[in-house]
């Protein structure tokens, strides 16, 4: 299958390894990716925060650019979910909202048509390619890794803007998890959130709130989080006190890994926690 | 001349908040109101009462992350997400200050990296928004270790078509 694909900036800097490994595994399951051409910043908490219309207006720029590859693509891959979560926005108002959508088409001088879906990766990878297929190119079984999935707010909610998994228990990503071979462990933190953009203005706020999820994992009997936001990476590997931290994955370096896919050691470097010793020891890397 | 409930009711266009039956069940999931000034229910309350200058004022309306618990939790779909973004869009319009300073600056050093290039450039957007809080000195060691790692480029990246990013701020200015 060929979809478009928006990086968003984290992918381009802090979360690289996201990127890197998102290529990596599309690569390996047959999901060609076509970048949207010259994409700009979805607006993040700050637009919506300050100015609606601004929040709107950021991403249906994105959302056109990819318009343009419409004979080819019909949806966008978005692996930042506070991206996938702008994107969606920006989708659910300029179809529901027509003066909205003219006000918007004005201001970027360009037609919407509302003919890219958007969607995530585990989505994807769940839905389209499916876990036998997955199952089935794995090389390297991921035995004794005791993963929590952690989702975090932004890929489902609100469910009817996001329109993915179940909103309160998801459960793909466990589903991934354990058709690579860990043992993904039930936990009731999926959902909770990890204090997003206050990391930067509000830092003891946010290691309040990621040395819970820290410790409500290690209660889950779990040795490393897997997560699918760069936002909720940061926090949880780079706020968590250091007697409670745990490794903290992307699920698509995970899913590299255990595809015997190469690079993955580089990435794990990338990390402010270093995953090295935990893999090591399970005789992963 | 319109109450302060009936100006917020229209800047969030969707479900009146009058049909609050103030359950808590926003407060009770709100991952944030143990460092709220007032919690998520009582915000509503005091919009209810036209208590204008004290929700304008309060932290709270800094300090929610848009997690949209409330929302998805809220028997009566009143959406207290948009509420908090509309809320703050009107702290700034009314220039009363935001009771959090950072968090306002950090929103503002932000959004001029994107209007600059139209992405962002996570160390300049962090230099702008330290100069600006004149919080100098935290995260320097994690910020030498990003540098170290590669994660954070000198070069602005950027969007060739910058003009129509800039034309969309100047065109979103006064909504």
């Amino acid at each position: 299958m060929k979809v478009s694909y928006y990086p968003g900036c984290s992918l381009h800097g802090t979360a690289k390894e996201y990127d890197q490994s998102v290529k990596a595994v599309c690569g390996a399951l047959g999901i060609e990716l076509k970048e949207v051409d010259d994409w700009c910043c979805c607006g993040a908490t700050s637009a919506h925060s300050t100015n609606f219309k601004l929040s709107i207006a950021l991403p249906a720029l994105t959302l056109i650019a990819a318009e343009k590859d419409a004979a080819d693509v019909s949806e966008v891959m978005v692996p930042c979910a506070a991206c996938f979560n702008r994107l969606k926005t920006a989708n659910y108002h300029l179809k529901k909202d027509s003066a909205l959508k003219s006000e918007v088409e004005g201001i970027a001088g360009r037609e919407y048509r509302g003919s890219i879906a958007v969607r995530n990766p585990i989505d994807i990878i769940y839905n389209d390619i499916g876990l036998e297929t997955l199952q089935g190119k794995v090389t390297k079984k991921l035995t004794g890794l005791k993963p929590v999935s952690y989702y975090g707010c932004l890929l489902l909610r609100p469910p009817e803007v996001c329109e993915f998994d179940d909103y309160e228990n998801p459960v793909m990503l466990d589903s991934i998890m354990n058709c690579l071979g860990a043992d993904a462990r039930p936990w009731s933190y999926k959902t909770d959130c990890c204090g997003g953009s206050l990391t930067i203005s509000k830092t003891n706020i946010v290691t309040r709130m990621v040395n819970k999820l820290m410790t409500m994992a290690r209660e889950a009997e779990a040795n490393c989080l897997v997560a699918a936001c760069p936002i909720c990476m940061a926090n949880l590997d780079m706020r968590a006190s250091e007697n409670v931290r745990l490794p903290v994955f992307y699920f698509t370096e995970l899913i590299a890994l255990a595809l015997g896919l190469a690079g993955s050691e580089n990435w794990f470097k990338l990390h402010h926690t270093d995953p090295a010793p935990l893999l090591s020891v399970l005789g992963l890397l | 001349m319109a109450t302060f409930l009936e100006e917020v009711n229209e800047k969030i266009s969707g479900v009146p908040i009058q049909r609050c039956y103030h359950c808590r069940k926003c407060t009770a999931g709100c991952p944030l109101s143990f460092a709220m000034e007032y919690n998520p229910n009582r915000i509503i309350k005091m919009i209810q009462m036209g208590k204008r200058d004290e929700v304008l004022n309060s932290s709270t309306i800094w300090l929610c992350v848009s997690c949209e618990t409330c929302i998805t939790r809220c028997p009566n779909e009143v959406d207290i997400a948009r509420l908090m973004d509309a809320l703050r869009q009107m702290a700034i319009e009314s220039g009363v200050g935001a009771g959090e300073k950072n968090i306002l600056k950090f929103h503002e050093a932000f959004l001029s990296s994107v209007k600059l290039w139209g992405r962002i450039n996570e160390p300049l957007m962090m230099m702008q928004y330290k100069l600006k809080s004149g919080d100098l000195f935290s995260d320097m060691a994690m910020g030498i270790d990003m540098f170290k790692k590669g994660k954070l480029p000198l070069l602005p990246p950027r969007t060739k078509d910058i003009k129509t990013v800039k034309k969309v701020f100047e065109k979103t200015k006064h909504s």
